[in-house]
């Protein structure tokens, strides 16, 4: 290996870790911001001018907080709960492909931490991982609101998880490849919104589901469970909690635009080329990572929670048989494209 | 029975309907909603820089009033402390002496005039009672304290000065003073 690529590669790490963090930081922003606008209110606007400072002013007072740790607690666990979820929606972002490859320095610079083959089976995993750090949170709280929040995460996770991999094997079929760069490289031409409108709206709802968003969000409602799994938490842990949830919708968000909708590909590419083709794309993929952060909050401040039984209704009544006949009619058309009948 | 008011509305539980049932379309109507209300107007008033108005006959902090020409109108009788429902005036009256006709309008006026702003509750019922149109509530809020003692205004704090008048003329119960 050589010491460039190391280099390239490390500082493509932390741009990526500054970036997750800093838009994780100002979507608490945005979504205070747009939750203000749908309630006809201004929301913050005294830190700095609109507010800009505000996730500063509130990273701050998490810091100063106190740290407190009940005393019936599991320390270890309790300690290492919002670690894992941090951990785990950081990670996911090492396989996206953030743009076409770029040249600087004599050097053709993929944007791109890792382009391992199984890209998507990665994510999956992570994801899977990342229902860890509620549960062993909610459970070494000791606590039965936050235990109620953690138990309500894992079945509710376990649940769309389903559907959710099936929805994305569609796409995988549609694209013959678990690697990521192969499945944007392939939406050059149409995106797959186009062959698979159902696919991604059942994607779409499993995400929203997994990210604890509403009208999901039952693992940490506040109305039943006072703060479900994060109910004992405090300080910088809550904050890594808190903080954690809005990174896995920054990634989640980017893999749905990879998945359905061509990841930086935009109309017009073929007029590009070289470093301005690079930024023209990094800056198409983050227009539509934004999109989609805008409507997952437009949702949250529109509809109001499941409950939990209709929740499981969803999830396995509906969106898994749903997924599956899709797959079933995908998989039959590229069948009988590829001549096997 | 016959309704009185068009606003009855049959209730009906038949089952939902396919479409219904998808609850997509709901979702996507009341997102709808929610981006309409995101351009509209704000509600909000940014309180330091701006404050709200107050109604034209707003309750707050008591004025002692001054006529004409800087005497003060209280005479001591004593109808606004009957008329207290929180028995928050106190009052002690006396006697005009030769010399003060400058500073009472009437030969009797109060000596001592307290109202205990913890016990006020801010009705008006004082201002209604006064024959004189001595008393009347202002649109200014009493400020708060961290001793309770301050909270017993006496007539330093309200009785109008001569220089600073207060304006009452948005009161309801003006102009039921005969002129002497």
């Amino acid at each position: 290996m050589d010491t460039a690529l190391l280099i390239e590669k490390s500082i493509l790490v932390l741009l990526l870790f500054l970036v997750s963090l800093g838009a994780a930081a100002y979507m608490t922003y945005f979504e205070r911001k747009l939750a203000a606008w749908i309630q006809d209110r201004v929301g913050p606007d005294r830190a700095g001018p609109f507010g800009i400072l505000q996730p500063i002013a509130d990273g701050v007072k998490m810091f100063l907080k106190e740290d407190f740790i009940p005393a019936k607690a599991d320390k270890w666990l309790f300690i290492i709960g919002p670690g894992i979820a941090m951990f785990t929606a950081l990670i996911t972002s090492a396989v996206i492909p953030w743009g076409p490859k770029l040249h600087l320095f004599g050097r053709d610079i993929t944007l791109q931490v890792a382009d391992i083959n199984i890209g998507i089976l990665y994510v999956f995993g992570v994801i899977s991982i990342g229902v860890y750090g509620i549960m062993i949170g909610g459970w070494a709280s000791n606590n039965k609101y936050s235990l109620y929040g953690a138990i309500r995460a894992s079945s509710q996770m376990i649940s769309y998880e389903l559907a959710m991999g099936v929805s994305a094997i569609t796409i995988v079929l549609l694209s013959g490849s678990l690697s990521l760069n192969d499945i944007v490289t392939q939406q050059s031409g149409v995106w797959n919104i186009v062959y698979q409108p159902v696919a991604f709206l059942i994607f779409f709802i499993c995400a929203l589901a997994e990210l604890n968003r509403a009208p999901f969000d039952l693992p940490e409602c506040e109305s039943e469970l006072v703060g479900g799994y994060h109910t004992e938490y405090s300080s910088m842990k809550l904050g890594l909690y808190l903080f954690a949830e809005y990174t896995s919708m920054f990634v989640s968000s980017a893999i749905m635009s990879i998945l359905f909708f061509g990841g930086y590909n935009f109309p017009g590419m073929s007029h590009f080329s070289g470093n301005t083709l690079a930024i023209l794309g990094i800056a198409a993929f983050a227009i539509k990572i934004f999109l989609f952060i805008f409507v997952i909050m437009w949702i949250r401040w529109t509809i109001p929670r499941f409950r939990f039984d209709q929740l499981m209704h969803l999830g396995w009544k509906s969106l898994l048989p749903l997924s599956l006949i899709n797959l079933l009619v995908t998989g039959l058309v590229i069948a009988f494209k590829n001549g096997w009948f | 029975m016959e309704s009185l008011t068009n606003r009855k509305k049959v209730v009906s539980d038949k089952p939902m309907t396919l479409w219904e049932k998808a609850y997509l379309p709901a979702i996507i109507s009341g997102m709808i909603t929610t981006m309409r209300h995101m351009f509209r107007k704000r509600k909000t008033i940014k309180y330091p820089e701006e404050t709200r108005e107050f109604a034209p006959i707003y309750r707050g902090q008591h004025v002692l009033k001054r006529d004409e020409q800087g005497r003060e109108n209280c005479t001591a009788c004593g109808l606004c402390a009957v008329a207290c429902p929180a028995e928050a005036i106190t009052m002690t009256a006396a006697e005009r002496e030769r010399g003060e006709e400058k500073l009472y309008r009437e030969e009797k006026y109060a000596a001592t005039y307290e109202i205990n702003m913890l016990r006020c509750i801010f009705c008006g019922l004082c201002e209604e009672a006064c024959p004189k149109e001595a008393i009347f509530l202002t649109d200014r809020l009493v400020p708060t304290f961290f001793e309770r003692d301050n909270f017993i205004y006496g007539k330093d704090k309200l009785v109008e000065t001569l220089d600073e008048r207060i304006d009452i003329t948005k009161r309801q119960h003006t102009g039921k003073r005969t002129q002497l």
